[in-house]
């Protein structure tokens, strides 16, 4: 199924997806590296408060390109980082900030597709590389934060995202997970094809 | 000043149009591969390719690491300004916003903002006979570079233990390194040779065979045993996951056959820089 969410109003149609739905997404989205996510629960540690609502936006798995043009931020390209290294903190991120809608590329774990069980949420990637088409969808840069701090491809920045997509479908809010399923049945292969190397010309 | 402005138009070059040998291969890949959604990946690729171009902006947000391979004729006379500009052209590009500043410090993760910091960028000498140079750029992305491996195999394994580590390493990586991917590898040397080799090996266009017939023959059982993974565009699955095997070798320790492999993303950027001993310049892809 092809969905076209707008966020925050569409949140509550984020349980019904599935696995394989296809997405757009116009409104808000914040990105988040290995370092904001660092960054966001130290913050929650110290008992202080995020300068944005992370459940009311798309997370973002990007370290953009961007460029300052008469004041004004413009993004140039801003493909999807791989979401693995992520796995670290997500389970954490999910459960303080209410995130339902996380967007990267390569796939997540186990634990962060529990995590998005419990809080109904979903993962989908973009196509890795894909900077300069998606840099498109992202009209307007709403803020950034921690840039002095982070530096621009780890701070956060709040886009205006407008048909953000295609987006796959990767973990649903039932915890199918497309990586775990792909990844039994690359070991398979694997183990198809040690077999053929083991009996070649021989 | 004139080489750093010939090398910045080299990065930018690079970072925003994708030489032709890789584009076809993509092209390739599209009309061949069956899998649905591997196939709209495709699409996605070569429409962010062409938009890419034709905007003059990065084809993908992640710029790499800015590396070099400095082709050099022991007589050529600009090898002290040739690094010197290549410094000035990687800091003038990422204040271009040509390239996202992606060079931290390991401890401290501090950005200097520049993409300039110890070894980096990072400079490869390969000296021969001549005075005239060749400089390679190869922007390398940062999740490709997190599949590259290297195994200090037993000769005892050979070649077979050699196929077997390369598919290893592509299921293991899954759709992490952006595939299909492009791999670079190098056999024997040593732990370090074996990995400069197989970085190496990426300068070779795609579709080009290595010119010993023995060593061809192996890149294309390996791209075809890498093929027979499934991993597929971005992980989907399908019949494409390599666009091609690159392979460059060394002579060997008689204890020892390392493999050093590189692992390249789609987004295979390069352009290369040729200078005569008279300082004439000449850029291509």
């Amino acid at each position: 199924m092809i969905y076209n969410l707008r966020i925050p109003e569409d949140l509550d149609k984020v349980s019904g997806l599935k696995m394989g739905d296809v997405l757009y997404i116009t409104g808000k989205v914040f990105t988040a590296r290995d370092e904001a996510h660092q960054l966001m629960l130290e913050l929650h540690e110290k008992g202080e408060n995020l300068p944005f609502k992370p459940s009311e936006m798309v997370m973002y798995h990007c370290g953009p390109v961007v460029k300052k043009e008469n004041g004004e931020w413009k993004v140039l390209a801003a493909g999807p980082t791989t979401s693995s290294r992520m796995d670290l903190f997500e389970k954490e991120v999910i459960e303080i900030y209410g995130v339902r809608i996380i967007v990267g590329k390569g796939g997540m774990g186990d634990r962060t597709a529990e995590a998005l069980k419990n809080v109904g949420g979903i993962y989908a990637t973009y196509t890795g590389g894909a900077g300069a088409l998606a840099a498109r969808s992202f009209r307007k840069v709403l803020d950034v934060y921690f840039l002095e701090e982070l530096g621009s491809p780890e701070a956060i920045w709040i886009f205006d995202a407008e048909n953000f997509g295609p987006l796959i479908v990767s973990i649903d809010p039932q915890g199918n997970n497309w990586n775990k399923i792909s990844r039994e049945e690359m070991e398979k292969r694997k183990r198809e094809i040690f077999e053929l190397i083991d009996h070649e010309g021989h | 000043m004139e080489l750093e402005n010939v090398i910045l138009d080299a990065i930018k070059l690079a970072e925003t149009t994708i030489p032709s040998d890789v584009y076809e291969h993509l092209n390739l890949a599209y009309n061949k591969e069956k899998n649905e959604i591997s196939r709209s990946q495709l699409k996605s690729i070569l429409d962010n390719v062409e938009y890419a171009r034709e905007k003059s902006l990065p084809i993908c947000q992640d710029t790499g690491t800015q590396t070099f391979f400095l082709d050099v004729g022991f007589d050529f006379p600009f090898k002290k300004e040739l690094v010197n500009s290549i410094i000035k052209a990687v800091s003038s590009a990422t204040s271009l916003y040509y390239i996202r500043p992606n060079a931290v410090d390991p401890f401290t993760g501090k950005n200097p903002g520049n993409n300039v910091g110890r070894y980096i960028p990072y400079i490869n000498w390969f000296l021969r006979e001549g005075n005239d140079a060749t400089v390679y750029v190869l922007p390398k992305g940062g999740g490709s570079e997190n599949a590259s491996a290297l195994s200090m195999l037993k000769p005892g394994e050979g070649i077979k233990g050699i196929k077997k580590f390369v598919v290893d390493q592509l299921v293991k990586a899954g759709a992490n390194p952006c595939p299909p991917t492009i791999i670079g590898l190098g056999i024997g040397g040593g732990s370090d040779l074996s990995l400069i080799l197989a970085k190496k090996a990426l300068l070779r266009p795609l579709g080009v065979r290595h010119e010993e017939k023995r060593v061809a023959d192996l890149e294309l059982e390996l791209l075809e045993l890498a093929n027979r993974t499934g991993v597929g565009t971005m992980g989907w699955g399908g019949s494409v996951s390599v666009l091609d095997v690159h392979i460059e070798y060394a002579y060997r320790h008689p204890a020892s056959l390392p493999v050093g492999m590189v692992v390249q993303c789609w987004a295979d950027r390069r352009a290369k820089i040729h200078i005569d001993s008279k300082g004439n310049v000449e850029v291509k892809q």
